[in-house]
């Protein structure tokens, strides 16, 4: 875990001190005409504040990955499904996709999927604030930050507040 | 009188047979739902793999090939496997009941019944028959409902209107006759349109319509008057055969949606129409070419919304 | 050999009288009541275990499904519900497949339920031949063969010089005629009530006006011809007005009501159920509460069970399409004890609808405990639950709106001419 400076009261990281960081490392190692698209509904928000830090030409893309889901048949579908917006071509482009948490790595390998559908980008990195380890699948950041340890029982997620300032929060898995 | 048979013990949407008595919020979880398969359809790669390994079965004992057309294009979107049966050509003829033509198809492991039938409640009926893990969409029966009709005339209009409030709809024609009537009579009933009206002559006006929550018109002028949304409904020929109408032409000048007519609703009303029009009858080629008909988008919109019925139904 | 039932609860419709005492039966009649009947020798005792003991009931209206549709039903299963519903004597409508309309069909007839030695028979015999409303049927040998009446079931006479030529022919011979008031054009098609649950259902709706402007028709006839006409299965409030007025103006009228018809409306279709699919429709709630007040009051006489046992295959279609009629023989008892209750009404009275009522109109002794009458009787528990599911019936149609509906009122022993025929 981190240091003090980095967390906040709860003992969770603090976000919005953990994304200057990360645009720090995407601003290095990004790829020029490189895009950006963000994960719903985390990623999404995450995505707009790098984007706008980052002062990328293209307009940042979002993702709902409702429809690529592997739980449907177990699950159902998501209650209120958001819209995917790309509105860019995806073809032979550098993207680099955003999530607030990488887990499992599920939602990440949907998103895949679900781009691939928009056509065949030249490479796909992955920018993460928090890899909370407990993977399922072959999937890693390559830009990352924060790494943290949470029991399977709970589930962190970016909260937006009013003001447009991000913070994680912590809840009760299920 | 038993539960809802359109819902599971969750109360989730098991089978779509009618908007009469669905829900608020599953009415609105479908046209939501639809809104991101909007997207979808407008992608390169169309398809999405929800329903993938699933066979949907249209079974249409009615022909239609506009419906199961979009019934079609909507479950391949999803990735299902689609069979289409046109019924009339094989077992009904000879003599096989409905239950039984259902059970077979059940045998040859279907997932989803699209099913269209002549006779009002036909797919209660098969609701009440097919193993629980089989699901039945109503692609319309009899008089009696056409449900993802009713909801993709709710779809155009949210998208259009922006909502429901307030606003002033009207439905002309053979009401009588109209299951695409009766099921967006529901529909906005249940979203709170405070004005519903249905506009027709006595003869293809239903007895007791009042009861649905409509206001009657047998006058057009009046019906039509500061209306934000029109919606013709087809005639067919048969009704002349039947001794409820004289003829097309005093129809057409009584009923029919004309431009001089078209004026007297809100200046930025829409006109809608389930198809297929008869052009000259219910509605002039020039209000339907005009810049106040959503005709051709409720049938893009229809695609939207089927898949949205399917995808939340196959998943529940 | 003389029976002695004691320790029971007589109750007699036609007098009123209802209270505890004995009856005793010999050579298929009532031979004696209370201390009369105690006093009395060489008699076998049965204990009537504080039950009501009441005359057997007699249904105007029961298709016993022979000959000709046998898959459905047969004289025998039919038989056997009647007299476990408690029902003594019934009338059977023509529409057999060949219909009632040859003296040797309506002889065997007769015959084969007479040898089940079970309930009476009464055979109503065809109006016209195989029903088509065209020629006139031999109404006296028909009669002569056993025929108590003639009647076109549920099939109208569209030619009304026919139908007033029918009615003419009846009236010579003083032969009453039976008949369902409804226009056939204008309820062609129809499925259900011409109202707001067939607008809402989208189906194809039979108006009020089929039955009340056919009514207005058969009671002109009447008066021009003189015939005696029971009307069947009265369905709207307007109906019975047209009754009342032709009572009061004495023409030479009855009527009936089904009992489904008094306890069910357009309501009970729910979500299509086709045990609703009945002849005449189910109508509104007015109409509801105006036949069941009628009944009460008298301007309807009698209740039936209008008994037609669909099988599966008729009942699993799409609600028009499905085969019209419930199976009804066994329940005509607890629905007219349910009616009586929800109308305030004495046991004796309640009964009545079901007893001596349908008596006069069939023109039988039976119905009434009477000395010399025919020993045709019910002990039955007035209070006893009947949960019904489709096993307890022994109609082979299991065609009913009220399954798995708790009903009361349970038939323990059935006496017909004096013999047991049921018990449990």
């Amino acid at each position: 875990m981190s240091g003090n400076d980095t967390a906040n009261a709860g003992g969770l990281p603090k976000a919005e001190t953990l994304i200057q960081g990360l645009c720090d490392q995407i601003k290095a190692h990004m790829a020029p005409g490189s895009v950006m698209i963000g994960i719903h509904t985390g990623g999404a928000w995450l995505a707009e504040r790098l984007h706008r830090e980052l002062g990328i030409a293209e307009p940042v893309g979002t993702l709902d990955i409702a429809f690529y889901r592997d739980d449907y048949h177990r699950q159902g579908l998501a209650r209120d499904p958001k819209r995917s917006q790309i509105p860019f071509s995806v073809e032979d482009r550098h993207i680099v996709l955003v999530d607030d948490v990488l887990y499992t790595g599920r939602t990440v390998r949907a998103a895949m999927n679900e781009l691939f559908d928009y056509g065949r980008p030249a490479s796909i990195s992955l920018a993460v604030l928090a890899d909370r380890g407990g993977r399922q699948l072959p999937i890693c950041a390559r830009y990352l930050g924060v790494q943290i340890e949470l029991p399977a029982s709970k589930r962190l997620r970016l909260k937006r507040k009013p003001a447009g300032e991000l913070a994680f929060e912590l809840h009760d898995a299920g | 009188m038993r539960g809802n048979p359109q819902l599971n013990r969750n109360g989730e949407l098991q089978h779509l047979l009618s908007l009469d008595g669905l829900p608020r919020d599953i009415v609105l979880q479908i046209l939501d739902t639809a809104e991101s398969f909007a997207g979808v359809t407008e992608r390169e790669v169309k398809k999405v793999p929800l329903l993938r390994g699933k066979s949907v079965f249209n079974l249409f004992f009615e022909p239609s090939t506009r419906t199961r057309t979009t019934f079609e294009i909507a479950a391949k979107r999803l990735s299902a496997d689609v069979i289409n049966l046109n019924v009339g050509a094989s077992s009904q003829t000879k003599g096989e009941s409905l239950l039984d033509t259902v059970a077979n198809l059940s045998a040859m492991q279907a997932d989803l019944f699209v099913v269209r039938h002549a006779s009002s409640g036909a797919p209660f009926l098969i609701a009440r028959h097919v193993r629980p893990h089989e699901h039945v969409v109503n692609a319309g029966d009899g008089r009696h409902a056409h449900p993802t009709q009713g909801l993709l005339d709710l779809y155009t209009i949210r998208h259009y209107k922006k909502g429901f409030s307030g606003l002033t709809v009207a439905i002309v024609g053979d009401v009588l006759h109209s299951r695409v009537a009766r099921s967006l009579i529901h529909g906005l009933g249940t979203l709170g349109v405070p004005e519903i009206r249905v506009i027709g002559p006595q003869t293809l006006l239903p007895p007791g319509v009042e009861s649905l929550g409509v206001r009657a018109f047998s006058d057009m002028r009046a019906g039509l008057a500061r209306a934000d949304v029109i919606v013709m409904l087809r005639l067919q020929n048969e009704r002349m055969g039947g001794a409820l109408l004289p003829s097309a032409q005093e129809f057409n000048k009584y009923y029919g949606l004309t431009p001089e007519k078209l004026v007297l609703a809100k200046a930025d009303a829409i006109v809608m129409h389930p198809g297929p029009m008869n052009r000259g009858v219910e509605i002039d080629s020039s209000v339907a070419d005009g810049p106040h008909s959503v005709i051709l988008p409720q049938v893009t919109f229809g695609i939207a919304v089927r898949m949205a019925v399917l995808s939340i139904i196959a998943g529940n | 050999m003389k029976l002695l039932i004691a320790n029971c609860r007589v109750v007699d419709p036609e007098s009123g009288r209802d209270k505890p005492g004995e009856v005793l039966i010999g050579d298929g009649r009532i031979l004696a009541l209370d201390a009369e009947a105690k006093s009395a020798t060489a008699a076998r005792r049965v204990d009537g275990g504080g039950l009501v003991l009441a005359p057997g009931l007699i249904d105007l209206s029961a298709r016993l499904r022979e000959p000709g549709f046998e898959y459905k039903a047969t004289l025998e299963s039919e038989m056997d519900a009647a007299v476990a519903g408690g029902v003594t004597s019934l009338a059977c409508p023509p529409d057999t497949d060949p219909p009632l309309d040859e003296p040797g069909l309506v002889d065997m007839l007769r015959r084969r339920a007479k040898a089940l030695e079970r309930a009476r028979l009464y055979p109503v015999g065809a109006l016209s031949v195989k029903l088509k409303g065209e020629a006139l049927t031999e109404m006296a040998e028909l009669a002569e063969a056993g025929c108590v009446a003639f009647s076109q079931a549920n099939t109208p006479i569209r030619d009304l010089r026919v139908l007033w030529r029918a009615f003419q022919y009846a009236a010579t011979f003083g032969f009453p005629v039976w008949m369902r008031a409804e226009d056939p054009w204008l309820a062609r098609g129809g499925v259900a009530h011409d109202g707001a649950i067939a607008t809402r259902l989208g189906l194809a709706g039979i108006p009020s006006s089929a039955e009340t402007i056919a009514l207005g028709a058969l009671l002109q006839l009447v008066r021009e011809t003189g015939a005696h006409l029971h009307l069947c299965r009265l369905s709207t409030l307007g109906a019975v007005g047209q009754m009342r007025a032709a009572k009061a103006e004495g023409l030479p009228v009855s009527c009936d009501v089904s009992a489904h018809h008094v306890h069910l409306s357009e309501m009970d279709i729910g979500y299509f159920d086709a045990n609703c699919r009945l002849e005449p429709p189910l109508r509104s709630q007015r109409d509801r509460e105006a036949l069941s007040r009628g009944l009460a009051e008298g301007t309807i006489d009698c209740m039936c069970s209008d008994h037609t046992p669909v099988d599966a295959d008729g009942k699993q279609l799409p609600f028009g399409e499905a085969e019209p009629g419930a199976t009804g023989l066994e329940l005509l008892l607890p629905l007219a004890l349910k009616w009586g209750q929800e109308r305030g009404l004495s046991l004796a009275d309640t009964l009545k609808r079901v007893t001596s009522a349908p008596a006069r109109v069939l023109g039988v002794a039976s119905g009434r405990l009477e000395i010399g009458a025919p020993a045709d009787l019910i002990l039955f528990d007035p209070q006893e639950p009947i949960h019904l599911t489709a096993d307890r019936l022994k109609s082979q149609g299991k065609n009913t709106p009220f399954l798995g509906h708790e009903l009361i009122g349970r038939v323990r022993t059935t006496l017909v001419a004096g013999n047991i025929v049921y018990q449990v």
